[in-house]
């Protein structure tokens, strides 16, 4: 399965994609920023995005209603310390499937990543 | 300062720590700073804007900084790695993210990306007359400190106070 992780913070990315390789994903992507994401989607083709909502340059929520604009199906989760719950709300409206507040756990971030990914087989 | 502004970093220090490195950490005493150099060589600092205004710094000394950054990223790194800084900025993130989450009230509060500064002797700017309060943290990989220097933004002091009056009449 391709995955494309989206957060400015390597040191965020690289504990992600551990947690990702303990669910048996390998093939990541990563991107630093919307703008970023918005440039690679296209030739990787993810069947998971997970994205950090404050970024420099564009800001993950400005990201998911871009990509939202074309790709209805591909399954996200924003991963943010965004915590309050208008910005959760926020954020669902504009697409996103499921939510993790940083900080988290492996044990989290692996249920949401699980239970993301068995909405969208059923 | 309004103690409402220093009560969600205690908690949330605590909780990033134990989070993502499962790192007890031993608040002190908060106290008022006067002057304006941070306290050790290693700063990660986060604006925030919107119905607050003014900064947050975690400074560490660089043992520590080491310390942390090896436990929290799985990798031992010197200081010019960009990977430290990266570290450093993520953790600054998280606790300030994670704090003005717990602000009383509906605040909408913007948190800034994060900066990080290396070097000894540095200083940070604060905005004007808002008070520098500083929390002193001790953990098994060294001390640092949290230093906090966020107000309630002027014209939403006043909006709050017309809403309060409203509510009132």
């Amino acid at each position: 399965m391709r995955i494309l992780l989206i957060d400015d913070s390597k040191t965020m990315r690289n504990i992600q994609k551990s947690v990702l390789a303990q669910l048996g994903h390998t093939t990541v992507e990563e991107a630093c920023d919307g703008q970023d994401a918005l440039n690679k989607v296209g030739a990787f083709q993810p069947e998971l995005i997970l994205v950090d909502w404050n970024m420099p340059n564009m800001d993950g929520l400005t990201f998911v209603k871009n990509f939202r604009q074309t790709n209805k199906n591909t399954p996200l989760i924003m991963v943010t310390t965004e915590s309050e719950k208008a910005r959760v709300i926020e954020a669902i409206k504009a697409g996103v499937n499921n939510y993790v507040i940083k900080p988290f756990t492996p044990d989290l971030l692996s249920q949401r990543i699980t239970e993301t990914l068995a909405k969208r087989a059923a | 300062m309004d103690p409402a502004f220093i009560t969600p970093f205690i908690a949330s220090v605590q909780n990033v720590f134990s989070t993502m490195m499962q790192l007890p950490v031993q608040l002190g005493d908060p106290s008022v700073k006067m002057t304006p150099a941070v306290s050790y060589d290693v700063s990660g600092i986060i604006g925030m804007s919107g119905d607050v205004v003014g900064n947050v710094v975690i400074s560490l000394p660089m043992p520590t900084a080491l310390r942390l950054v090896a436990l929290f990223t799985g990798t031992e790194m010197k200081a010019d790695n960009p990977d430290f800084a990266d570290a450093i900025g993520e953790l600054a993130n998280m606790i300030s993210g994670n704090a003005k989450g717990m602000f009383a009230g509906k605040k909408r509060v913007q948190i800034s990306c994060p900066s990080v500064v290396i070097g000894s002797n540095h200083t940070v700017a604060r905005p004007k007359d808002v008070p520098c309060i500083v929390i002193p943290a001790s953990t098994d990989c060294g001390q640092f400190v949290i230093e906090i220097a966020v107000a309630q933004r002027e014209n939403t002091q006043a909006q709050s106070a017309d809403a309060t009056a409203e509510a009132n009449a």
